[in-house]
């Protein structure tokens, strides 16, 4: 197992040095930097201006160093100046971080709590009217998008209770930030329950017709102890993979949320640094996510060993 | 029509605002604003949006302003501000401000006259080197091309020294884009935590999230601002926007946020909002690559001209609200632009646009192009809806003289690089106006010597035109040259305007004393003056 970790984090790093040249080099093919934003902004043309800036900002140095000046830094725990609010990169991400965190846990809570639940009721019941009502829901929630959905979520607040649950100020408690975020949290897990309420469903079917399930029925276990502690629990093991994978998808998601819902998260602020060519923010934020989805899949194949104790991780 | 009636109806309002008894304000309060988008930064020197005027404004002050209880600027309605008092010497070069004694920036620092002459040092492009970054972009540089001197008397008397006489200059200094910096604040500070003498500090701006504005208590108009505080929250979806303000979240929508169609909408939702329709001295025009074929040909220059019908763009916009001018913003809001009589004596303005049409048509079947031979070219805009949607209108309008258009939707953040290259055939463009004014419309968009001059556009007729008009005293005979401009322009196809743009602000009823300019978006937004009736 030891080795099997220490392999399994060198290609953890080698994976993340990929994503850092694949991340800088792609930025770069982009067409515009942030020096024709800038100079956008202000309306004009001029080419000296442009160039001091580009200078200023170090641009006009050979890619090598400017690739070898970042992740130097990133190393040493220094991401650099912001190019746009010419603040340190670390004082524009990290109060956004917790934000976006809360509501990506949240909206996985959600789609987790009802997706798992309602798939095993919805396979239980197969072909009855509750399975037909759940999937048509759960087809509901993948056809719909979530920007879509945000919206009317929005209208409808406003129509019928006269408020919006839209992020205006900063919420004065815990509680009161859980509630600001569970209404987007639902919209964007929406989708994700959705998607892990079929595969739960489809998976539990397969697993109910396995043969230990029968000989456990006729054995005398409890409906719900066959359903549950039998079934669900090898069912699980895709589920689990998709889990992982809707957690790295999330944050698709969290991008039209957070502008629908106006939450000042990371996954906004990734979109808006990537459209002001803001090299830093959207190189230490692109690595800061990719070192979160390769530790979900690490935490995913983890889970693997519990659920299931035939799985061995061999040195 | 309608909104010349909208502007009526709001100078109404503002003139009744104005009688009502001072000790109506009260103090206290924050006003929550919906703000569209992420300022550039909060230097409003080095930017050209309204996006950072808006919000950052209130940080400065001025030397002269526009007087903020008229709903137009002109030369005429400017008042002090940092200075007390101006004079102009015998023959018009040298204008000299007498200063306000005790006034203090924000960290407390005094103001002199030395900041005066730093910031126009650098904004005519000879910074001192102590303040070499004070501004890093400087969009606005053509406006100080006749600016020889600014010479410091004491710390209370500076002196603007002047190639030739310019009466524009003070406009220039009264317009939201010239407030006074602090020279010993650098400019990186200036970019995103300011500091200025006006009547709000930056308590935080936050990207993507907020801007918030704190009162300044030691402000040198003493009981202002009423206002404790100023909160512009960073909404970029518009339907967020729109629906927050329903909802009661804002008491201010984004300047010209609210569309015509939209206004609809605000109002049947939010029928106690008060919502004023203005011209907001922001044109579409159409910018053509005269250096290349086919528009380095004049005729075909002029049959472009000719085939313009703005009315159907003004119908599918704006619900009949965008009004018809040359480059200049015409009356009644418009100071300098030509009235209607004399506009519809220029090609392409006529009403008999089947007429137009024909001599067009016959311009390019002279050319070769007909029916079956239609000239094929390429409709570069921003991706932006804003621009987007007149230039698919135009490429309508266009098959009617022979002309196959085809949309090329550019990024907007390479859209000054491809127009730089000079990569396009003919583009759709927005321009605006900072100040109502002929210098800074012909100056910035007509002028060789100006970096926003994206086309290139030269002719030695019209710069001698500029510059004479520039120097003409008479307001009469100034009005004058500028129609001969404007008409030069247009013959010449130099940035053909399509329309100049109306919007609409909200506001909730509890918001008292702001004052919406009719000419100029870009002007009064101190925000002392505004309190809330709650």
């Amino acid at each position: 197992m030891g080795a099997y970790l220490t392999r399994r984090f060198l290609l953890m790093a080698l994976t993340l040095f990929g994503m850092s040249v694949l991340i800088f080099v792609m930025l770069r093919l982009v067409p515009g930097n942030v020096a024709d934003i800038l100079v956008d902004s202000a309306g004009i043309v001029d080419p000296d201006e442009k160039a001091r800036i580009v200078h200023d900002l170090g641009l006009d140095r050979p890619i090598l160093d400017q690739y070898l000046y970042w992740i130097g830094g990133l190393v040493r725990g220094d991401l650099g100046f912001a190019f746009i609010s010419e603040r340190p990169a670390i004082e524009e991400i990290a109060p956004r971080i917790p934000i976006t965190a809360k509501l990506a846990g949240l909206a996985l809570f959600f789609s987790v709590i009802l997706g798992v639940p309602l798939g095993v009721i919805s396979a239980v019941r197969q072909n009855t009217g509750l399975d037909y009502f759940l999937r048509v829901v759960s087809l509901s929630g993948l056809s719909l998008p979530s920007f879509w959905l945000g919206l009317l979520i929005l209208m409808a607040s406003v129509q019928w209770f006269g408020m919006i649950p839209i992020y205006t100020s900063e919420p004065r408690s815990f509680i009161d930030e859980i509630l600001l975020l569970s209404i987007p949290a639902a919209a964007v897990g929406f989708r994700a329950s959705s998607l892990i309420m079929r595969l739960t469903r489809s998976s539990m079917l397969e697993v109910l017709r396995q043969d230990y399930i029968r000989t456990a029925r006729s054995k005398g276990a409890s409906l719900t102890s066959v359903n549950y502690n039998h079934a669900l629990r090898n069912a699980l093991l895709p589920v689990v993979t998709i889990i992982g994978i809707e957690a790295a998808f999330l944050i698709g998601g969290l991008i039209v949320t957070e502008t629908v819902f106006n939450i000042p998260g990371v996954a906004r602020f990734l979109v808006e640094a990537i459209l002001w060519r803001d090299y830093p923010i959207v190189q230490n934020l692109v690595m800061l996510i990719a070192f979160v989805v390769i530790m979900v899949n690490f935490l995913v194949d983890m889970t693997y060993m519990v659920l299931d104790p035939r799985i061995k991780y061999a040195d | 029509m309608r909104t010349g009636l909208a502007i009526l109806a709001g100078s109404l309002a503002a003139f009744v605002a104005a009688a009502s008894p001072a000790f109506a304000q009260k103090q206290g309060g924050t006003l929550r604003v919906s703000h569209r988008d992420n300022p550039p930064s909060a230097s409003p020197h080095e930017e050209a949006t309204i996006s950072t005027v808006m919000p950052f404004a209130s940080v400065f002050n001025n030397l002269v302003v526009f007087d903020p209880k008229e709903k137009l600027n002109s030369p005429d309605k400017i008042v002090p501000d940092l200075a007390e008092s101006w004079s102009w010497n015998a023959d018009k070069t040298k204008l000299t401000f007498k200063l306000r004694q005790g006034v203090k920036w924000h960290d407390g620092k005094p103001f002199t006259a030395k900041d005066v002459k730093c910031t126009w040092d650098a904004l005519a492009g000879r910074p001192a080197e102590a303040q070499k970054d004070l501004i890093r972009k400087n969009p606005r540089k053509v406006w100080y091309l006749n600016l020889k001197d600014v010479t410091v008397a004491n710390d209370s008397e500076v002196t603007f020294e002047l190639n030739r006489p310019q009466p524009s200059f003070l406009s220039f200094l009264a317009a939201g884009y010239s407030p006074v910096y602090a020279c010993h604040v650098s400019g990186r500070d200036l970019r995103s935590k300011p500091i200025g003498t006006g009547p709000f500090k930056v308590a935080e701006f936050k990207r993507n999230e907020l801007i918030k504005l704190v009162r300044n208590p030691d402000y040198w108009k003493k009981g202002q601002p009423y206002l404790d505080a100023l909160d512009f929250r960073i909404v970029p979806n518009r339907s967020t926007r729109v629906l927050g303000f329903v909802a009661g979240e804002y008491d201010l929508t984004f300047d010209s946020d609210i569309t015509f169609p939209l206004l609809k909408d605000v109002k049947d939702q939010a029928p106690n909002a008060i919502c004023e329709a203005r011209t907001t001295n922001v044109r579409t025009n159409l910018i053509v690559n005269r250096e290349a074929p086919p528009f380095d040909n004049p005729k075909i220059r002029k049959a472009l001209v000719l085939a313009l019908d703005r009315k159907p763009f003004s119908d599918i916009l704006s619900q009949g609200n965008d009004i018809a001018g040359a480059a200049m913003l015409p009356p009644p809001t418009g100071v300098w632009g030509m009235s209607t009589a004399d506009l519809v004596k220029l090609p392409g303005y006529g009403s008999d646009i089947a007429k137009n049409r024909a001599e067009a048509q016959a311009i390019m079947k002279s050319l070769g192009y007909g029916p079956d031979n239609m000239l094929k070219v390429k409709v570069a805009t921003r991706n932006i809806a804003l621009y987007r949607d007149p230039a698919v209108i135009l490429i309508d309008q266009l098959k009617q003289i022979y002309i196959e258009g085809e949309l090329e939707p550019i990024d907007t953040t390479v859209w000054f690089t491809k127009v730089q290259r000079k990569d396009y055939q003919i583009g759709l463009n927005l321009t605006g106006a900072g100040v109502d004014d002929p210098d800074v419309m012909f100056y910035e968009n007509f002028h060789s010597k100006s970096s926003r001059n994206y086309t290139g556009y030269h002719n030695d007729e019209v710069e001698k035109l500029i510059d004479k008009q520039s120097a003409e005293t008479d307001v009469a005979k100034r009005k004058q040259i500028v129609a001969q401009i404007e008409g030069l322009l247009v013959e010449d196809a130099a940035r053909p305007t399509i329309l100049h743009l109306s919007a609409n602000t909200c506001w909730q009823p509890e918001v008292k004393g702001l004052v919406l300019q009719g000419n100029s978006i870009y002007n009064n937004w101190r925000f002392e003056d505004v309190w809330l009736d709650k």
